[in-house]
């Protein structure tokens, strides 16, 4: 009778604890993916918090100043729209064209292959270290100055990995038997890349110019090093003009003691965020966008 | 006359577009030359990085002996009395980077496990994206976020107004964290997908639960991918700038004590940029030097996680 009892006890303890223990962990596991969703809504929400209150079109449209209250945003807004622009002019046409050379036309030898290790390695190389780059190459070889222009290529140069891995991706997703088809009909491989491959493809290599855009405008310390000022009260007048960009003019006003300019700060960031967020928006929807509409 | 006597022959059609392709070749050259040089590019912007740090860095060692670069305790080349041990700044760098990773490898892992083994597909793609939001907000916003929130808030409420100071490591290595953490449970998540199914069923055929499949089948099946995940991670966070110049502040510092302000490698960098130290003097390149040991270190990471990554994609593919 006893041993009976014990028997039956004895397995389903430990069936008790071992189904205790699988709660717990996944308990433990929600419970680590919720801090991460907390710690963004707390970021957003406390950056928020602090700088929305100095969000206005004076704000927008006001250069700089010594007094918090006044200090606005539009020289760093302008700069930030020429930075974007033209590192899309140089990066979109160069990455695209590597990620349609590596994807469509690269023999499969040892060359590729070290280009292909060698941008993965490009990716990884931080992003201060483009700064030293672009100071030295663009600003002192190239005699461009501390300039939008040398600004503009230090970060293509930057975003570049980015967009030729979104590019391979997107081309490597256009079914082989497209290009099959298109040979069989006596085009050159050339001819079917450019009027059958690229346009299936565009909307991933879309998604990653944007991506690499945003990157582009958040970041700070290239520019920083490349010598971006951090009081400009004009708007760029030209690619060979100084400029300031939104990070460096929020990264300005952090390192500043009066605790009116944190304020000033936290609107910036709140800008620069809103602008994030539209061109990742933006991304999104265009992707959902097309995979509604492709065919296969 | 003779010449012209032999009458040209008219061509067969085959000819014809045999011509018209050899000239479509021929007009199509430069594109393939075009396409080739922008590849090119990425070959020659690696061999600029290296010659631009290397040139400046020869220059600084020619005056600085290694050994005292890389054994000094004292990291002062803008005082009049210069002394250039990296130790200071190298220590601030590795600390904050291992804090964050204390901090980002549990939470990160712990999520990855829930996305790929417990949550609705549902779930994982409204989750995995917001998540991944994290690693695109603008680094100088986390340095914000650590200098007016993490260290007045939390930091200075828990341990005290008086042990943390305004700049410190800690909070540095909390915003570093949060960022590298979507990075850590992406890459895990798509280790731990890329285990075949066969491998969970047969734990669950032996009658193990899911966390049992989890911690004893799965992650250490996904071992290799994760640990490539943990230490591209860190290589970000040796890498990053903008959070601890603002949240740890440019002070050389040679201290374990995360609640002091410490310089890190690339803030100090930033610091020397933002002042104008003439090209040429030896305060200059001395931003290369530490541009070196940054990129060798990154660079050392880069490549085992890659070599983790090629390995591990071997064995199931």
């Amino acid at each position: 009778m006893s041993t009976g009892v014990m028997l039956r006890s004895g397995p389903s303890g430990r069936m008790f604890l071992r189904r205790t223990f699988g709660r717990l962990f996944f308990a433990v596991c929600v419970a680590a993916t919720a801090a991460g969703l907390l710690a963004l809504a707390v970021l957003l929400v406390s950056v928020a918090a602090d700088g929305v209150s100095r969000i206005s079109w004076d704000f927008l449209n006001s250069y700089p100043s010594r007094f918090p209250e006044q200090a606005g945003i539009k020289a760093a807004l302008a700069g930030t729209i020429w930075i974007m622009v033209l590192t899309a002019l140089f990066s979109v046409p160069v990455g695209i064209g590597a990620a349609l050379y590596l994807e469509e036309f690269a023999p499969h030898n040892w060359l590729s292959k070290a280009i292909e290790t060698n941008i993965n390695n490009l990716a990884g190389v931080p992003s201060i270290i483009y700064g030293l780059l672009g100071l030295t190459l663009f600003v002192r070889v190239m005699d461009l100055g501390r300039s939008v222009l040398a600004g503009g290529l230090t970060m293509s140069l930057l975003v570049l990995p980015i967009i030729i891995v979104a590019s391979r991706e997107g081309l490597r997703a256009v079914p082989a038997s497209i290009r099959e088809a298109s040979l069989a009909l006596g085009a050159t491989r050339w001819q079917t890349v450019r009027f059958q491959v690229l346009a299936p493809a565009m909307p991933t290599v879309l998604t990653g110019i944007i991506l690499a855009l945003s990157r582009a405008i958040g970041e700070t310390a290239p520019l920083i090093v490349l010598g971006a000022l951090t009081f400009v009260p004009f708007t760029p007048s030209g690619p060979l003009s100084a400029f300031t960009v939104l990070p460096i003019q929020v990264f300005n006003w952090i390192s500043r003691p009066q605790a009116g300019f944190q304020t000033t700060a936290a609107a910036g960031i709140i800008v620069l965020l809103a602008l994030l967020l539209t061109m990742n928006a933006f991304a999104v929807v265009l992707r959902n966008y097309f995979e509604r509409k492709r065919k296969w | 006359m003779t010449a012209q006597a032999v009458p040209a022959r008219s061509l067969t059609l085959s000819e014809v577009a045999q011509r018209r392709r050899r000239l479509q070749r021929l007009r199509e050259a430069p594109i393939y030359l075009f396409l080739f040089a922008c590849t090119a590019l990425s070959i020659v912007t690696t061999l600029g990085i290296v010659a631009v740090l290397f040139e400046e860095t020869v220059k600084f060692f020619e005056e600085v002996s290694i050994f005292e670069f890389l054994t000094g305790t004292e990291w002062t080349p803008l005082f009049t009395e210069q002394h250039f041990g990296v130790l200071p700044l190298l220590n601030a760098t590795l600390l904050m980077a291992f804090l964050s990773l204390v901090v980002a490898v549990p939470l990160g892992l712990l999520a990855a496990i829930f996305l790929s083994e417990y949550a609705h597909p549902r779930v994982r793609t409204i989750v995995k994206p917001v998540l991944e939001i994290l690693a695109g907000v603008p680094t100088v916003v986390y340095g914000y976020f650590a200098l007016t929130f993490i260290t007045p808030e939390i930091l200075q409420l828990i341990f005290g107004k008086n042990s943390v100071s305004s700049f410190n490591a800690l909070s540095a290595s909390i915003a570093m964290g949060i960022m590298i953490l979507p990075l850590i449970s992406s890459l895990s998540e798509d280790a731990m997908r890329a285990v075949p199914q066969a491998l969970r069923e047969g734990a669950y055929g032996l009658g193990a639960n899911r966390f049992e499949v989890s911690t004893r089948v799965v992650v250490p099946a996904a071992l290799s991918g994760i640990v490539a995940a943990v230490i591209l991670a860190a290589s970000r966070a040796v890498g990053e700038t903008m959070i601890v110049t603002v949240a740890a502040g440019t002070q050389p510092n040679l201290s374990w004590n995360p609640f002091e302000a410490m310089a890190a490698m690339t803030a100090y960098i930033v610091a020397v940029s933002l002042g104008d130290t003439p090209r040429g003097t030896l305060e200059y390149s001395t931003i290369f030097a530490v541009g070196v040991m940054l990129f060798v270190t990154t660079l050392v990471m880069n490549v085992v996680a890659q070599w983790l990554l090629v390995k591990f994609r071997e064995v199931y593919d």
